[in-house]
């Protein structure tokens, strides 16, 4: 695995990580990754001891994890949320506006390139899990 | 029309500047063609047999003349001298080169025009009722609503890499003009007992080779919270829905899985949720974006009048023209489908004509249908008459509209990768066995729709007679299908039987025709006949 690209000024968290069941089993555990397909919404009860979600995108075009991360950013998570595995970097804006900021890529990314993909769009049509100002409420004041 | 305001223009431009990166990054070798495909798909680009197929969305089928005049610059430029309008009211051009596709999405920026997520697992270009705004028979214009959600779901980040496709459609009328039940979502405009406007919502529909019509999920939606429940309905489905078999991915799918009382509750459930995010737009937002459809400066008092003592105009005039809401205006239905034409084929000269016609008799609007053919949608009836020279002119002035030879057509094999047999050369076929006029007179309204494969693009699916192409051994094979409808009465087509080979499918369907002109009763369209018969009625003709 190529080294993780943070978006967080904070420490990064060291708990070891658990899997989905086991971290619900281990009341003292701090960091959860989430496979595909499996409910982030069982996070809910414990979101106050979690440090960092891992979300696992097993092949770039397998979309749920973009809805698994705006799940848990609407619920008030505010830890480090990090989109794992197939992230290539013409996903990176997208998940950012998903609520992800931390990215661990199968494969590194050019830093130029991803620079280039997060401030490509000047503007955002839509309200989503980040601080952008949708369109609408630019055009209304 | 809606025009864009500095914002728009930002993200269009952005996005040609993103393709263009994305296009230099591929050819740089800096990413595989697997992970360049969806980028691509997104910018509308597709890989066909013979070169690339760019296809450029018309928002709800809405063009201008500028805008048909850059189709014609693109179509002379960058293809071969013409392009193909689709049966999701988009353009087509199917010569095209990698490296000049940056090059077009910029041309077609300056117009106001892009191929945003006209292709791939996304939510496509949203499609409405082509008389939008000119129908006697709507509630509203339901243009500002699809404008509206055009920019919601224009780069949503968390519906960017869906299960599969999503395609939207809005109406406002009883008539339905849009195939809307075909679509993943489809919203009607209705007023309650008390006139408040709201949409009624349906989901799950679609073509492809599971063919499936929407159900009713919302009878009554309050409008400003249409893009919660929207959200709401893409995110249970993008967490819910298989990810392990393509063919099982499209939302209806999970629709009938799960079964509709069950999906209806997780969407509810989920746009309770959604509603409390603040994401809907703001009255305010829709009546900036309203202001832009408000009707063109129509005169008052013009006479209803038309000459017809020119026979084949008077003939033009009963098949291409219908009502329009104001006195003395008429819609005015141009046909792309000429006898041994390509169904809604245009060449560039045409295209620049109809912008000429549009802008001189039209208020500068044109639109295109899902049948493939375009619509003046604003033309005085004083102006019929130089309407139809200037047509005729340009050879678009046949007069077949919802007739035998106005066949809906894929491109089939003769352009597609996915295909498995040829469309267009059956279509021509049956355009010529049926060409007399006088034949598409007395065998009245009947909808032909031509899929050259079981994705279902030529809609034989919803088809009064559908075809579809099929691979049987390495040899093109062609299964006929009765009783499909894409409007207001919308049904799904039976297959009749055993497949047939390209000349004994036309002589199969001229077996059915027959059969429907021996057993009709007065006023019967072929759709009726086959509802009161049933397969039965018309199986012995098809296969003796």
């Amino acid at each position: 695995m190529a080294e993780i690209l943070r978006l967080r000024d904070d420490a990064p968290p060291a708990a070891p990580v658990f899997a989905l069941d086991a971290f619900l089993d281990e009341p003292g555990a701090r960091a959860v990754r989430v496979e595909a397909g499996e409910d982030v919404t069982r996070l809910f009860p414990h979101l106050g001891r979690i440090d960092l979600v891992e979300i696992a995108f097993p092949r770039f075009r397998d979309g749920r994890g973009f809805s698994s991360a705006r799940l848990l950013r609407e619920a008030g998570y505010a830890g480090e949320l990090r989109a794992a595995g197939d992230v290539l970097v013409d996903l990176i804006a997208f998940m950012r506006r998903c609520g992800f900021d931390a990215f661990a890529p199968d494969a590194p990314l050019d830093g130029e390139d991803v620079a280039n993909a997060l401030s490509r769009f000047p503007f955002s049509y839509q309200h989503a899990s980040d601080a952008a100002v949708p369109i609408w409420k630019l055009r209304h004041g | 029309m809606y025009r864009y305001d500095q914002y728009d223009q930002a993200m269009v431009d952005a996005r040609v500047a993103e393709f263009r990166d994305q296009v230099a990054r591929r050819l740089a070798g800096k990413m595989n063609d697997d992970q360049f495909k969806p980028l691509r798909l997104k910018n509308g680009l597709y890989l066909q047999l013979h070169a690339y197929m760019l296809r450029i969305a018309i928002p709800y089928g809405t063009l201008n003349s500028a805008q048909m005049r850059t189709l014609a610059h693109i179509a002379r430029r960058y293809d071969k001298g013409y392009g193909h309008f689709t049966t999701r009211q988009n353009i087509q051009f199917n010569w095209i080169k990698l490296a000049e596709a940056p090059d077009i999405l910029a041309d077609l920026a300056r117009v106001e025009m892009h191929a945003i997520q006209t292709s791939g697992e996304s939510i496509r270009n949203i499609s409405a009722d082509p008389y939008a705004g000119a129908a006697a028979d709507e509630i509203c214009d339901p243009r500002p609503w699809a404008e509206l959600l055009r920019q919601a779901t224009s780069f949503h980040p968390e519906f960017s890499y869906l299960p599969r496709k999503f395609k939207i459609a809005v109406i406002a009328a009883d008539a339905d003009r849009a195939a809307l039940r075909w679509h993943d979502c489809a919203l009607r405009i209705v007023t309650d007992a008390a006139g408040v406007q709201g949409f009624e919502v349906y989901a799950g529909g679609g073509m492809g080779r599971t063919p499936m019509i929407a159900y009713k999920i919302r009878d009554f939606l309050p409008v400003g919270e249409i893009f919660s429940y929207l959200q709401a309905i893409l995110r249970v489905w993008n967490l819910h829905a298989r990810r392990d078999n393509i063919h099982k991915q499209r939302m209806k799918i999970l629709v009938h899985t799960l079964g509709e009382e069950a999906f209806r509750a997780e969407v509810e459930a989920a746009f309770d949720h959604i509603l409390t995010l603040g994401s809907d737009f703001p009255a305010a937002e829709y009546d900036r974006i309203a202001a832009h459809f408000t009707p063109p400066p129509f005169a008052e008092g013009l006479d209803d009048a038309i000459d017809r003592s020119d026979p084949d105009f008077a003939r033009w005039v009963d098949r291409q023209v219908v009502a329009h809401k104001m006195p003395g205006y008429a819609i005015v239905n141009i046909s792309l489908k000429p006898i041994g034409g390509i169904p809604g084929d245009v060449s560039a000269e045409q295209m620049d004509a109809i912008g000429d016609i549009a802008e001189r008799y039209s208020f500068d609007d044109i639109r295109a249908t899902y049948a493939q053919n375009l619509v003046l949608p604003h033309v005085r009836k004083a102006d019929l008459f130089a309407v139809w020279q200037a047509l005729k002119a340009a050879k678009l002035a046949d007069a077949n509209r919802d007739q035998i030879t106005d066949i809906i057509a894929c491109p089939g094999l003769d352009y597609c990768s996915l295909a498995n047999a040829r469309s267009i050369p059956l279509a021509q076929k049956i355009a010529a066995r049926f060409a007399d006029p006088a034949t598409g007179d007395d065998i009245g309204d009947l909808n032909i729709k031509i899929s050259g494969c079981i994705n279902a693009c030529g809609h034989h699916h919803a088809g009064h007679i559908g075809i579809l192409g099929v691979d049987r051994k390495g040899i093109e094979n062609y299964q006929l299908l009765l009783g499909g409808s894409g409007a207001e009465d919308i049904s799904a087509a039976k297959i009749t039987g055993p497949g047939f080979d390209e000349d004994g499918v036309v002589d199969a369907l001229e077996r059915a025709v027959n059969a429907y002109r021996a057993q009709r009763t007065p006023g019967e369209r072929f759709i009726d006949t086959y509802r009161r018969l049933g397969m039965d009625g018309f199986k012995e003709a098809i296969y003796g």
